[in-house]
This record gives structure tokens, sequence and C-alpha cells, in this order.
């Protein structure tokens, strides 16, 4: 195929199926025009809505029944198994490390980037360069975790003691100690996760930064400057104060990381394939869909990673209950 | 006194500068060994290159033709544009009805949407992945515009209806009474209304297709000729290996158009990330 073709395709496809949308909407209109005017109040929200509603079915809502139909079933997906694929989930070894791995990752990776993300905005706040720094470590947020995670397998990089070495971290760890032995950073279980969070944490603290430095400017200073002529430290008032005032904006940043944490799939994916015991569920729910090919168990797999979102989706149903009631 | 307060700030900038280098060094390594030798790249540290300069363009001639990563960039252009397009115009018009027009069980359908906002894609895999197998959609552009317009939806949905339902109800009400309807109202004057809010979910939503490597994995079954970037990106760490001088060339070429994105939009860039990933 020529690389011509698809370019075309592209092209006819954004332009035309936005003119086809549009097309439709206002022949729908027309139609509804001529309705009574209590039909057409009726019939006119659905018209604008079932586009939308058709693909959040076809590739949401059907999928997700069908998934949690297909882990109760076989390899090919054919005969009813029972539990049998979740007590693999939770049994076998290989699951098992995954299962394990994702709870690190929760944990570790959350505590990281919300720690480190409130660190640098409040340090970044109290300099010039503030909008610089915040860019610099947000910086990573564009990139995809593929490319992190080769930026970062190229920091790891190991070569034998003695041979140079071409690995920035090893670099730098045989220069500035004498006895360093050079490490295989991504070989030795439990290191090698936790140097594999450090890239999630590199390509997401700049997230939390920009959110927390934007709930620091909605700390009113007045309350800052009074406890400061009261004679409190900068440390007391950062935790008496600021420290309080951020509760809500830190629940939603750790629950967003919560969310991400469960998904993560690509950096694992890319530098360690799961090997050397770095697997995680989505990584496991992957191989055991395409490598294993066993439906059934990426079923299971997959409905587990749903039941940890539950929490947060209950949560988020909350909070904007909480809103309409406001409004 | 100026002086005391310069000392007491030193720890703060000497920590502010050590993060700022982690955050860049490992970015400045990737694209200096992508422009050195590839002998040089394999026997000493890039950070040489300093001492010992000599760069060359070879690593991005081998990458762009032998590896196919030209045609991998144009892949990922091919997929992202529609992918950004359809998702963003069908959630308006969603967001819309939901924001602006009174019917019986609209928090309920909200209210899903909201659920939808944090089911994971793995959860969808394999149901989706049958359907477009029985479509004979596996391995095209299309089964990628689709699956994307799906999984891009609740968020869309979710921000615009939002944003919707901020505008000012005069300026909506006095259309009606100019006698405009629903879609002239939506087209002249909410559509115009929402550049900024549309702009960074156009460009979170792009990114997101840009960067995404599990759903082109999954649904475009490594076929070479409709990988993305990210796909051919990730092969060639599985069959390079330790293959730097081509890997980092192939990693910066990924990584061009987001760089760019992110030098001239920023703004839009952190506003749609961060209302992306935080979903407010």
């Amino acid at each position: 195929m020529s690389p011509v073709l698809p370019a075309a395709l592209a092209l006819a496809a954004a332009a035309g199926a936005p003119a086809v949308s549009i097309a439709y909407i206002l022949a729908a209109e027309f139609v509804v025009g001529r309705l009574s005017p209590l039909r057409r109040t009726a019939a006119r929200p659905w018209v604008w809505l079932a586009p939308a509603l058709a693909f959040l079915s076809v590739f949401l809502v059907y999928p997700t029944l069908e998934t949690i139909l297909l882990s109760l079933r076989d390899a090919t997906g054919t005969r009813w198994v029972g539990a049998a694929n979740y007590l693999y989930a939770f049994r076998s070894g290989e699951a098992l490390v995954a299962l394990w791995n994702t709870l690190a990752w929760l944990v570790v990776f959350t505590a990281l980037v919300v720690a480190g993300g409130l660190g640098v905005a409040a340090l970044a706040e109290r300099v010039r360069y503030d909008a610089a720094v915040r860019a610099v470590v947000f910086l990573p947020m564009a990139l995809s975790f593929t490319a992190a995670g080769v930026i970062w397998k190229f920091v790891y990089a190991f070569r034998p003691a003695g041979a140079p070495q071409i690995g920035l971290l090893n670099a730098a760890l045989t220069a500035a100690f004498r006895h360093f032995t050079p490490q295989a950073w991504l070989v030795e279980a439990p290191r090698n996760t936790l140097c594999l969070i450090a890239v999630g944490l590199w390509v997401w603290m700049g997230f939390a930064a920009a959110v927390f430095a934007a709930a620091l400017r909605a700390v009113p200073r007045e309350m800052l400057e009074a406890a400061r002529v009261d004679g409190a430290g900068e440390w007391r008032v950062f935790a008496r104060i600021v420290l309080p005032a951020l509760g809500p904006t830190t629940a939603a940043v750790a629950t967003a990381m919560v969310i991400t944490a469960l998904k993560v799939f690509d950096v694992v994916y890319v530098m360690t394939s799961g090997n050397y015991d770095t697997d995680v569920l989505a990584n496991r729910m992957y191989q055991a869909l395409f490598v294993d090919q066993h439906l059934g168990r990426a079923g299971a797999l997959a409905v587990i990673l749903l039941a940890a979102t539950v929490p947060v989706m209950l949560l988020n149903l909350r909070r904007l209950r909480g809103e309409e009631a406001v409004r | 006194m100026r002086v005391g307060r310069a000392v007491r700030r030193a720890p703060v900038h000497a920590a502010l500068w050590l993060i700022c280098a982690v955050w860049l060094v490992p970015v400045i390594g990737l694209l200096v060994s992508s422009l050195r030798p590839a002998p040089a790249v394999a026997e000493s540290g890039w950070w040489t290159a300093v001492r010992h300069p000599a760069f060359t363009l070879d690593n991005y001639r081998e990458v762009l033709a032998a590896q196919g990563l030209g045609r991998s960039f144009l892949n990922s252009v091919v997929i992202a544009v529609p992918a950004t397009i359809f998702p963003l115009l069908l959630a308006a018009y969603a967001a819309y009805a939901l924001a602006w027009m009174p019917f019986r069980g609209r928090g309920l359908l909200f209210g899903l949407v909201v659920l939808l906002l944090a089911v994971p894609v793995q959860t969808t895999l394999v149901p989706v992945l049958r359907l477009f197998t029985a479509a004979g959609l596996t391995g095209t552009f299309p089964a990628l515009w689709l699956a994307h317009t799906g999984y891009g939806l609740p968020l869309a949905v979710f921000l615009l209806r939002n944003f919707f339902a901020g505008l000012p109800a005069e300026t909506l009400d006095a259309a009606a009474l100019d006698g405009a309807g629903a879609a002239e109202t939506f087209f002249r004057i909410v559509l115009p209304l929402s550049v900024p809010a549309v702009a960074s979910l156009a460009i979170f939503q792009f990114l997101w297709v840009w960067n995404d490597l599990l759903v082109a994995l999954s649904y475009l079954g490594g076929r070479p000729d409709v990988a993305p970037l990210t796909v051919a990106l990730a092969d060639m760490v599985n069959s390079l290996g330790e293959g730097w001088p081509l890997l980092t060339a192939g990693a910066f070429v990924s990584m061009l158009l987001p760089l760019a994105v992110f030098a001239t939009l920023q703004r839009y860039v952190v506003r749609g990330l961060v209302a992306g990933a935080l979903k407010e």
C-alpha cells in the first residue's frame, strides 16, 4: 500500500465525517422542527445524544458487560468454567507477581507523585523562575510512555565493571563513589520495579506540581502573613495552614494517580516486557490475551482492574451529586 | 540582610536546579546520542561528546528509511487527526443536549458518563477486538478511529457539558428569542464561545492518541505498514535490544511533534492534560 492512500483516506475521513455529522444534525433538526411542540421537546435531546450514545454503547458499555461474562469462560470463550480464571489470577505465580507489583505501583507511585509534586510546587513558589521549573517538570507529560521508556532504559544501561559505562546512572555513581560496582538496574527484583516507578514519577510529577501550584495560589495570603506576624516559622506555616488547605487537592491528585497506576502498561511493556518479576496487571492481561491467547484469563484480569476502579467511580459520582446539589 | 536571605534561600535554589537537571539531562542525553556516530555511542558515554565532538545524521537516515519510522510518522498523523476530531464533535452534540435541553433521565445519563470515565481500556479489549475481527476492521486505520472515538467520549462529554453549562443563559435565550433553532444556536453561539475549552480538549485527545501504545498494539495486529510511531518504537526496542544509536534517534522522532506542540501551545497543553487527568 502506498503511503499516499492512507493519507488521502484520513483527509477524506477528517473532513467527511464532520460534514456527515453536521448534515445529520441539520436534517434531524429539520424533521424535529415539523413535530408538534410537545413531541419536539421530547425528541430533540435524543437527536443530539444518539451518535455519542451509540459509540459509548458499542465501545464501552457492551464490551464491559461482555468481558465480565467472558471472565467465567474458557480460553476460547466457548465453555463456562466458573471461577477458574479468578483462581488463576489469585493463585498462579505469574499472575500473583503482577498483582503484587500493581499494588506496589498503587502505593509507591501515588505517594511519590503526590509528595514530589507538592514539594516542587511549594519550593518553586519561593523563586522567580517558578513557571520555568514547572514547565521543565511538566514536559515529560507530553511524551509517550514508550519514548520515556527508551529514554530511561538508556539511563539505566549497564556494562560490567571495568568497561566504560554508557548509561548515565551507572556512570555517575561510578564516578562519584570509588567502590561502586555498576548495577543491572532492570534485572534484580524488587529494585527493578522501583526503577520503573521512577520513570512513572518522571512522567507524572509535573502534572501534580501544576495542580498543587494552582491550589497553593488559592491559599489566602492574609492567613499566611498573620501566622508569620505571630512568629510562626516557615515550616510551621506550611504544616498548620498550607497543608490542611490542600486536602481536597491532594485527594484529587491521589485518585487520578491510583487510576493511572492501575492501568500502567507501556513502561513495563517497553522496558522489561514484564520479565524479571516486574509484571503488572495490565501487561499480564495483554500477555494473556495475545501471547497465551486465553480469553477467559484475560477477561478475569480485566475484571479485577475494573473492580479496583469501582471505588473511584463511586467517589466521582458522589462528588458529582454534591456539585449538582450546589447548582 | 540581603546576603543572609540569599544564603538561606540557597538550598531551595539548589534543590530546584537539581530537579530540573534530573528532568532534562536524560532528554539531552537522548538527543546527543541520536546525533553521534553509531560506534561512538556503543563505546563511550554521550557526555564525552563534549570533549570529542563528532556528529552525524546517519541514525536518523537509518530509522526513517530502513526502520520505517518515516512511514510510521505518517501513520501516527493519519490515526491521530480523525481520532481527535470525531470524539470532540460527537461529544459536543451530546454535551449540548445534556447542558441545555431538559429531559427525563438527564441526570441518570450524565451519571453513566461519569461512571464510564474510569473504565480501563483493558476491560473492553477482547469484545471490541472480536467486533473488529467480525467486521474485517482489525489492522486498519478506521478501527483505531472508531475505538478512540468511543474511548475519548466520556471525558469529552464530561468536560464539555460542564463548560457549556457555565455559558450565560441570557445569551442562549436571546438567540432563541431571535428565532434561532437549536442547531443554529449550537454552531453560531455555543461552539464559538467554547473555543478555549475545545482547544485544550483537542490537544489532550491528540496527544493521548499520538502517545497511545495499547490500543494501537491491540487492534492493528502488529502489521508494520499501519504501525504508528509508538508501536514501531516498541518493536525496535524488542528487536534491537541495546542498539542505542537507532533507538535514541527513533525515540526522538516519536517525540518531535509532542515537543513542538508543548513548545508552542504550552498553556493549552498544561490545561488540557491537567483537566484530562483530573477530570474536572
